[in-house]
């Protein structure tokens, strides 16, 4: 029986420019209070462009209608749990939303002088600071805008900090279970990626990283938790293995939603690592996006940071750009700055005991989860579960059914999907991340569905693999969409 | 702590389902060493009251919301009502990459939309979802040229934005990129097509230029795209203003456009979040970076959307990814489509049209140090008194001036650039004229 959800009747709706008809409009411009200016006069005639073909024309009521009935079509962490595993989707509070929507924030532009900022650069201190203190780092920049622009911001700065002891060295190495991002940041910032096996734990295999590291060896960049869900055990054996031969350690933060309040990098040996604060912190995912991605070091590492830096004098608050040993500027201005304030406004909500909370509970729940699901799904790794846990779908292939198709079961019981097929050291993995803002009441009615999915896909198993059934579309076709890709609407395409 | 939905007897029945005591016991298999030795030093949790008052006092010490002149790769466009009411929907707010098509529906549609207008604006025939902003298209975009030519060389006008500029050096110098910057003409503050002649050679892999450029003046696209193409060169287009593309000629002769949307309804917020694009032609496709959306069908044939062209992407290609890029900009391009589906074909050139009225009027009467022609941005020649404090005495009166150039250009060091959007009003202008002309 399917408790959580029904069918209700969604409203159809077209592309917007098939509601497009010349002359409607949704807007109106105030009188000109100076002179009109010809734009041929202006710009000269080969520089004026014709009207934009195709651009719609349509009413206000009309933009509002369409793009209410698109949002209906999506499922989001507003409607119920969203266990995407390696994504920390959490409640958004919506306070946060208010103070970075205040003008006196949202209203300022980046190249105001310092001195008329002084509230914005405040924000930026007060969060630095904060970020410090929950990862025992010693500065932080607040500068990329995801997980993966820090990625790449730490590994230059693992570049730089090399190159001024010598040599900035070859290699990063990677476990099997990374994240696509590190690996992709790793070959940016111009290093080779040697991918390194986890053991059967699924944790860094301390001989084979022995065995791997030597004086070419720039860093190694470890996600703890894992992408398993479990803690590295060895973690502070791991760094003393690379500090040993002159490389540092990079720590993926994804995971920080298992640590803060209970564990500091910065205290097990990490040099340099980033956060996502758009998982960790709460900052709405908004369909991709915006995230902000800080990077925090240790002070041997701080040099180096990206341009400018937040220096703190009797005159206030200033931007610092006299840094020769910077690698420079990583993004315009500094940083996606209304993220930061949502971030903020997050973690003084909970204060340091609050964010322990936050993260027993979000403990708790995974475990939980674990416990109830383990009778029916494979668990290929057994260390302990921290924020999230991965099954495998070993025991449902042999009916046929695939970790897709029981994400895509999920759908039909009310429920987002899980991660499908991540990490990818877990064959058709099943990678459930809770977090902590889930009632019990939500997770029993997941551990049901997904309890009575397994007893489908004994009894009925086409049932699953044609799912969903509930959905406004079923499955859709995606290789034909990447064989014949197309990324934008024309007009002849709709006859 | 309100955020956490359980009450402690429920956290006691779900520890004893786990044969557990207490909380602490969920890490009690952490080593010691790794444990956190005291509590965090972050105080108490605020209620949601201390934490509005906290923000708004902060905000209260900024100087916000007054008429301003600044410009430079972030605009004051009036955003429509309607931008905050539909992204503020917790369905796209809340929601996450639409992986799952079948319930990201809504998502997938307005990235599609996106994609389209982002075409129709600049006459290129494909354009990706969003990427971090416009400085970081730049080195996403010449990566993509280094691709398609196999060639590690570009000539970068000095007129493109100088922390553009700065970002691309950061992101070359470890990836094997040699970078030739050329100047610009003294009177009509158009990058030096002879220059950027004479630096292009068949090792080149593109020319960077942005149009209108970082003085606001134009740029001859067509030129620099025979320049480009004479040597088997790709040619970039950089944009900051969007807006100009109401009325101004796209630049259709470029291979890579590559820019940023903040003009389109995203509040300056002091940098960010904002949203870049990349956008290009069609055969280029498989080398564009970031997230794509494509049209496809459904199993019972119903029209439907889904992520595309995948194996791009960092997540099945890893090492050999065409960028690291995974979490983009979606909400905020998701606010760049409703502004241009609120001003539509129309509204957009009547508003281009207002503001390459104010900013003409403006113009008018202060000394301009370009002759090229410009749309809403301008440089401005400040001899009677030094920008610094003809901005001083703006802020005297509420106005925030305009950007002092000699930070970024030292021989411009008299010299302000100035942008009137059509927020600018005509007796803000004639102060400006007047704190410039030292009356
Ligand atoms: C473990 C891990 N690392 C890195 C990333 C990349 O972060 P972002 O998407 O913010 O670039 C993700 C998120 O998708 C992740 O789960």
């Amino acid at each position: 029986m399917i408790k959580k959800a029904r069918q209700h009747v969604s409203q159809n709706e077209s592309l917007i420019f098939e509601r497009s008809s010349p002359g409607k409009r949704a807007y109106q411009l105030p009188p000109l209070d100076v002179p009109a200016v010809d734009p041929k006069d202006a710009l000269g005639a080969g520089n004026v462009r014709e009207e934009i073909g195709g651009f719609p024309e349509v009413s206000e009521v009309e933009v509002v209608r369409h793009f209410t009935r698109l949002s209906t079509y999506n499922y989001a962490i507003d409607h119920g749990m969203y266990p995407l595993g390696s994504c920390t989707m959490k409640y958004n509070p919506r306070v946060n939303e208010a103070v970075a929507a205040l003008e006196g924030l949202r209203w300022i532009h980046p190249y105001q002088p310092d001195e008329s900022v002084q509230g914005a650069l405040e924000v930026i201190a007060a969060l630095e600071n904060a970020l410090c203190e929950i990862t025992g780092m010693d500065a932080v920049t607040l500068q990329p805008a995801a997980g993966a622009h820090g990625e790449l911001t730490g590994m230059l700065l693992v570049r730089a900090a090399l190159e001024a002891e010598g040599r900035p060295r070859r290699v990063v190495l990677v476990p099997d279970s990374a994240h696509g991002t590190n690996p992709a940041s790793v070959a940016m910032a111009g290093y080779q990626v040697r991918n390194i096996a986890s053991n059967e734990k699924g944790m860094v295999d301390l001989a084979a990283l022995e065995a791997a590291v030597d004086e070419d060896t720039a860093a190694l960049m470890v996600t703890n938790p894992n992408t398993l869900g479990v803690f590295e055990e060895n973690i502070v054996a791991v760094a003393r293995i690379l500090h040993a031969k002159g490389a540092l350690l990079y720590m993926d933060g994804a995971n920080m939603n298992a640590l803060a309040g209970i564990s500091r990098p910065g205290e097990f040996g990490v040099d340099v690592m980033h956060l996502n604060l758009h998982k960790t912190f709460s900052t709405p995912h908004g369909g991709g996006g915006p995230g902000s991605g800080p990077v925090a070091v240790k002070k041997r590492l701080e040099p180096f940071l990206p341009l400018p830096r937040l220096v703190n004098e009797e005159a206030g608050w200033r931007w610092d750009y006299g840094r020769p040993q910077s690698i420079g500027r990583v993004r315009a201005f500094y940083g996606n700055f209304g993220v930061l304030v949502r971030a903020l406004a997050y973690i003084l909500a909970h204060g340091g005991e609050g964010l322990r909370r936050a993260t027993l509970d979000a403990i708790l729940n995974a475990v939980y989860v674990r416990k109830k699901l383990e009778p029916y799904y494979e668990l290929p790794h057994k260390a302990p579960t921290m924020h999230e846990c991965v099954f495998s779908d070993a025991r449902q292939a042999g009916r046929g059914v695939r970790t897709m198709d029981i994400a895509k079961r999920l759908i039909d019981y009310g429920f987002h999907p899980y991660t499908v097929s991540f990490p990818l050291i877990v064959k058709g993995a099943i990678m459930i991340e809770p977090t902590e803002t889930e009632s019990k009441q939500e997770l029993d009615l997941f551990i049901d569905a997904m309890i009575s999915i397994a007893r489908e896909a004994e009894e009925n198993p086409e049932l699953v693999k044609g799912a969903p059934h509930m959905t406004r579309i079923r499955r859709v076709d995606e290789v034909t969409a990447a064989r014949k890709p197309v990324v934008r609407w024309t007009r002849e395409e709709e006859k | 702590m309100r955020y956490l939905p359980k009450s402690d007897d429920e956290r006691r029945e779900m520890l004893a389902e786990l044969g557990l005591e207490s909380l602490d016991d969920l890490y009690a298999h952490l080593p010691e060493e790794v444990l956190l030795r005291e509590p965090l030093k972050l105080g108490p949790g605020k209620s949601e009251y201390e934490i509005t008052d906290y923000f708004r006092r902060l905000s209260g010490r900024n100087v916000a919301g007054r008429p301003c002149f600044l410009g430079a790769g972030a605009y004051c466009h009036y955003r429509p009502v309607l931008v905050d009411v539909l992204v503020g929907r917790g369905e796209f707010l809340t929601a996450y990459t639409p992986y799952q098509a079948e319930i990201s529906q809504g998502t997938l549609m307005t990235i599609f939309e996106f994609q389209t207008m982002l075409c129709q604006l600049t006459g290129m025939e494909v354009a990706n979802a969003s990427v971090y902003d416009g400085s970081t298209a730049v080195p996403e975009a010449v990566q993509m040229a280094r691709r398609i030519t196999r060639r590690d060389r570009v000539v970068v006008a000095n007129t493109v934005h100088p922390e553009y500029r700065q970002v691309l050096e950061t992101y070359a110098r470890h990836q094997g990129l040699e970078t030739a910057v050329t100047g610009y003409v003294r009177d009509t503050g158009m990058a030096d097509l002879e220059e950027i002649e004479r630096e292009t050679d068949e090792r080149t892999a593109a020319v960077l230029i942005q149009s209108p450029n970082f003085f606001g003046v134009v740029e001859d696209v067509r030129q620099a795209a025979e320049i480009a193409h004479a040597k088997g060169a790709l040619l970039i287009v950089v944009f900051t203003e969007p807006v100009a593309y109401g009325v101004l000629e796209p630049p259709r002769q470029a291979d890579i456009v590559a820019g940023e949307l903040q003009s389109f309804a995203i509040a300056p917020s002091y940098g960010g979040p904002y949203a870049g694009v990349i956008a290009t032609r069609q055969k280029y496709i498989r080398q564009l970076p970031g997230r794509l959306v494509g049209r496809t069908k459904d199993i019972e044939g119903r029209g439907a959307y889904c992520l595309t062209l995948t194996t791009r992407e960092q997540h099945i290609r890893r090492e050999k990814a065409t960028s690291n890029i995974c979490t983009n900009q979606a909400l905020v391009a998701l606010m760049a489509t409703i502004f241009m589906t609120v001003y539509g074909k129309r509204g957009l050139r009547e508003l281009a049209e207002q503001n390459l009225a104010k900013a003409h009027y403006l113009a008018g009467k202060v000394p301009q140090k370009f002759f090229g022609p410009f749309f809403n941005e301008f440089v401005a020649h400040s001899a009677v008194r030094k920008p610094a404090e003809v901005n001083a005495r703006l802020m005297e009166r509420g106005i925030v001036g305009g950007l002092p150039l000699g930070r970024f250009y030292p021989e411009l060091e008299d010299c302000l650039l100035l942008c009137a959007t059509e927020m600018a009003r005509r007796e803000d202008m004639d102060a400006v004229a007047e704190a410039i002309l030292g009356r």
